[in-house]
């Protein structure tokens, strides 16, 4: 018998811009691995028999088979490998939370040093990209059903249905409420995290398979859900989004510069504010900036504020670092970067000046008491301990909401409690015949990865329902 | 790419652009709003729909030239395009048969009120029109807006035409003379719009106001257009853009339209 091979736990790391540095461009921060250190990572991946990695993707990637490819260097059949079960391979390898994941689940995390799924599963996207011709066309031409399916949003959800559903024979038409398709990829998360030309790319790549996008429509508006079923469409996937930013109710909070995450990022990724005057669209910055919340969005915005210019920059989260619910890498590239956390700490009010712009926001201290429904400790205030910061901006990070334009303007349509769409987990149908949902609408906000499942399982669906 | 078919001026500032847009035409309600960007590195702007024709798939915008990209829309010509148009969004205004009602329109609210004009009057109500500005060369289409009310009276600031003094003081006279309405509908700039719900207000007559803040998406995605209503903060792209002008909190929508002032500025 072979000689059972020493693990090597010691995980390659990707280089990234220096702190310094990239806190003054929207370059990407994590620069990718070059061909030796992807290599060195593939080998360390020890084949299991029963990978449990596999188990901890929402999608179900061939992990150990796309890194045995890898290490083969047969790179055509990694890409094809991945795109079985992840067609947008170079996204997720750079926004998956993996280490809640993936990564969690591999063997090696035993150790603390899985296997650099996501950081590999970028290479070979990003590859890919660089060797688009080496690859044969995966897609067959396929007999045409003469069935249209009308897909409402262009973010992950909507774009992974519509590439399955062209490819399955049907004809698919995307109506996107912005003018730029994407979603979240393209208006919320910034140019260094995801670079907008990767999910350009994707968007080309889904246009010349066929599906025909119809940009500033919104539905609900231009025409109900129903009127395309009547009229045009013969089934209707909703992928909306969860775009609806939750505010926190307190006094003073519609100064101005007081952003939602939403417009302060749509400001700075869809509408270029950061080249005004060049760009028409104008964003105040400020000296200090206070983001409140402690997910990726506040992660997004704080460290946006920053490379815009902002002299201190302060994340403001009403539990501790444990509960904070941001990537871990996130918040530690935000720490290099300078970015200053407050914990255990909630805003009580915001104050402005005679022109109604913020000038100072009132703080309270917080504990942590016992668990709540999330299973994370409750914070509560701790009274007498109010103390005020001078900010020029604020950004509320708190997370979003369904936007109610669809849910209102559908009739038969059930919805949860939470204002998502009521939907089957596994077939995406919603209650009211011919239309199914997916993405953020039907789970409230989640990951890109778990709206691209939706995407394809609702197309699956769809596809059978039509073979009847 | 959205094509205009005609490009006017109406008045020193105000142009009148129609563009085709026929799903639009066929859906829009009065009271309704569309977003217009002009060229790939133009900002997102508001603007009410003044008027459409279905069978030309046509709708009809009514504009101020106050900074950059209403700037830009008066350069254009008919044969240019629009590189977005999305509409109709917001809330149509309720239309009902009120009894007698004005309509007061001021700025570019003189032809953004017309679609509640035509409306109103079709359900049955006797319509009173009241338009404003400064002086009488601001003024347009007096004539379109008597063809649909029952009267229409006009105000200038300086008495150049019609009557001296603005909007909201005819409505205060008449109420004040005993005339009884039944509601008041205000377009056109804030103060303007907070004038009339002044006047209004003693009389408990519900005036309907078309807000006007900041707005990106339009869509209710970036609570840029947030307005406080009775206390309780909504959002105008969504919720309005039309509301209870006695509810309305006029200091704060003042103070958020003017964020950008500074930046405006040196923009131009
Ligand atoms: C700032 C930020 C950072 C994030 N970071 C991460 C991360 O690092 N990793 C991760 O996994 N997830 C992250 N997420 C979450 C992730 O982006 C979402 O879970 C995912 O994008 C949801 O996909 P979706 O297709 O359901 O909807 P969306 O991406 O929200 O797309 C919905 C689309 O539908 C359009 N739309 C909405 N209403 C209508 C209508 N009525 N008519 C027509 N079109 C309409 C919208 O304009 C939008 O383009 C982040 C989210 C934000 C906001
Ligand atoms: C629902 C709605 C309907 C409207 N209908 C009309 C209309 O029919 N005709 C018309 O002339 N105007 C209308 N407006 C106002 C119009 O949107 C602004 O005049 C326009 O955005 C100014 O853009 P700008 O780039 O030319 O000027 P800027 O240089 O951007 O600003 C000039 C001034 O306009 C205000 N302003 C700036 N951006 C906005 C914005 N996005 N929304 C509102 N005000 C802003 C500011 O107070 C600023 O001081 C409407 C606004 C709303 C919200
Ligand atoms: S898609 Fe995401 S969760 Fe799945 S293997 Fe790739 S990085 Fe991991
Ligand atoms: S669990 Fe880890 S080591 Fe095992 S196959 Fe998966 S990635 Fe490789
Ligand atoms: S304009 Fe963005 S929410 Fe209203």
């Amino acid at each position: 018998m072979a000689e059972k091979k020493k693990i090597n736990l010691s995980r390659v790391p990707m280089l990234k811009q220096k702190a310094e540095v990239r806190k003054g461009n929207f370059y990407q921060v994590a620069l990718g691995y070059t061909e030796e250190q992807a290599m060195e990572e593939a080998h360390r991946c020890l084949q299991c028999k029963k990978p449990l990695c596999k188990a901890g993707c929402p999608v179900g990637v061939d992990i150990p088979e796309f890194i045995k490819a890898l290490q083969d260097t047969d790179m055509p059949e990694a890409v094809k490998i991945l795109k079985r079960k992840n067609s947008l391979p170079g996204i997720c390898g750079r926004v998956c939370p993996q280490e809640t994941q993936c990564e969690l689940k591999c063997v090696l995390a035993k150790k603390e040093a899985p296997i650099a799924i996501g950081r590999l599963e970028r290479y070979v996207a990003d590859w890919e990209q660089t060797h688009l011709e080496s690859i044969e066309k995966q897609n067959k031409r396929v007999e045409a059903k003469g069935k249209k399916v009308a897909i409402v949003g262009s973010g992950p959800a909507g774009l992974t249905c519509a590439a399955v559903l062209i490819q399955r024979g049907f004809n698919v038409t995307i109506l996107e409420a912005l003018h730029t398709a994407g979603g979240v990829l393209i208006y919320g998360i910034p140019e260094f995290r995801l670079p907008k030309e990767i999910v350009q790319n994707e968007i080309d790549y889904v246009k010349s398979l066929g599906v025909e996008i119809q940009l500033d429509h919104v539905i609900g508006k231009i025409a109900t859900v129903d009127e395309l079923l009547e009229n045009n469409y013969d089934a209707v996937f909703l992928a909306p989004g969860a775009g609806a930013p939750m505010f926190l109710n307190i006094p003073g909070e519609n100064l101005s510069n007081v952003y939602s995450a939403n417009e302060f990022l749509t400001r700075i990724n869809l509408m270029k504010a950061y080249l005004f005057p060049e760009y028409d669209t104008p964003i105040s910055i400020g000296r200090k900036v206070a983001v409140i919340g402690g997910g990726n969005v506040a992660m997004d915005a704080s460290r946006c504020a920053l490379r815009l210019g902002a002299e201190e920059v302060y994340i403001i989260y009403r539990r501790s670092k444990l509960e904070m619910p941001a990537r871990a890498e996130e918040r530690e590239n935000a720490e290099e970067e300078g970015i200053i956390f407050k914990y255990l700490t909630n805003p009580t009010r915001f104050f402005g000046d005679e022109q109604g712009k913020v000038t100072t926001m009132e703080c309270i201290e917080m504990k942590l008491g016992e668990p709540d429904d999330s299973g994370r400790r409750r914070p509560i205030t701790k009274p007498g301990t109010e103390f005020s910061i001078d900010v020029d901006v604020v950004i509320i990070a708190l997370g979003n909401k369904p936007n109610p334009i669809i849910p209102s303007s559908t009739k038969g349509l059930e919805l949860t409690r939470r204002g998502t769409i009521k939907t089957d987990e596994l077939t995406g149908r919603t209650s009211k015949d011919r239309v199914w949902c997916g993405g953020d609408m039907a789970t409230g906000a989640a990951t890109v990865i778990s709206a691209m499942g939706a995407g394809k399982r609702a197309a699956n669906d769809i596809d059978t329902f039509f073979q009847k | 790419m959205y094509q205009l078919v005609a490009k006017e001026n109406l008045a020193p500032n105000f142009s009148i652009l129609k563009i085709e847009a026929p799903e639009v035409a066929r859906k829009v309600q009065p009271g309704q709003f569309a977003i217009i960007r002009t060229d790939e590195k133009g900002e997102r702007i508001p603007l009410t729909i003044t008027d459409w024709d279905i069978n030309e798939g046509t709708v009809t915008v009514i504009f101020l030239d106050v900074g950059r990209t209403t700037h830009k829309l008066t350069q254009l010509q008919a044969g240019d395009s629009l590189i977005n148009f999305v509409g109709p969004l917001g809330m149509p205004t309720e239309i009902n048969n009120f009894g007698r009602v004005v309509c007061a329109g001021g700025c570019y609210g003189i032809g953004s009120i017309l679609p509640e004009v035509r409306a109103l009057k079709e359900k049955g109500n006797e319509v009173i029109a009241i338009i404003e500005a400064r002086h009488k060369s601001l003024l347009y289409w007096q004539n379109r807006l008597e063809q649909f009310s029952d009267r229409v009276i006009v105000t200038t600031g300086d008495g150049s035409y019609g009557y001296k003094g603005w909007a909201p003081d005819q409505i205060k006279e008449m109420l004040e003379g005993g005339v009884k309405l039944d509601r008041v509908f205000a377009h056109g700039c804030t103060f303007m719009m907070m004038l009339c719900s002044e006047a209004t207000k003693p009389f408990g007559v519900k005036t309907i106001v078309s807000l006007n803040p900041i707005m990106v998406d339009g869509t209710g995605m970036c609570g840029a257009c947030r307005v406080s209503i009775n206390g309780e903060t909504k959002f105008a792209c969504v919720d309005g853009p039309n509301f209870d002008g006695h509810e309305v909190d006029w200091d704060l929508l003042m103070h958020r339209q003017h964020s950008y002032l500074d930046e405006e500025k040196e923009s131009l």
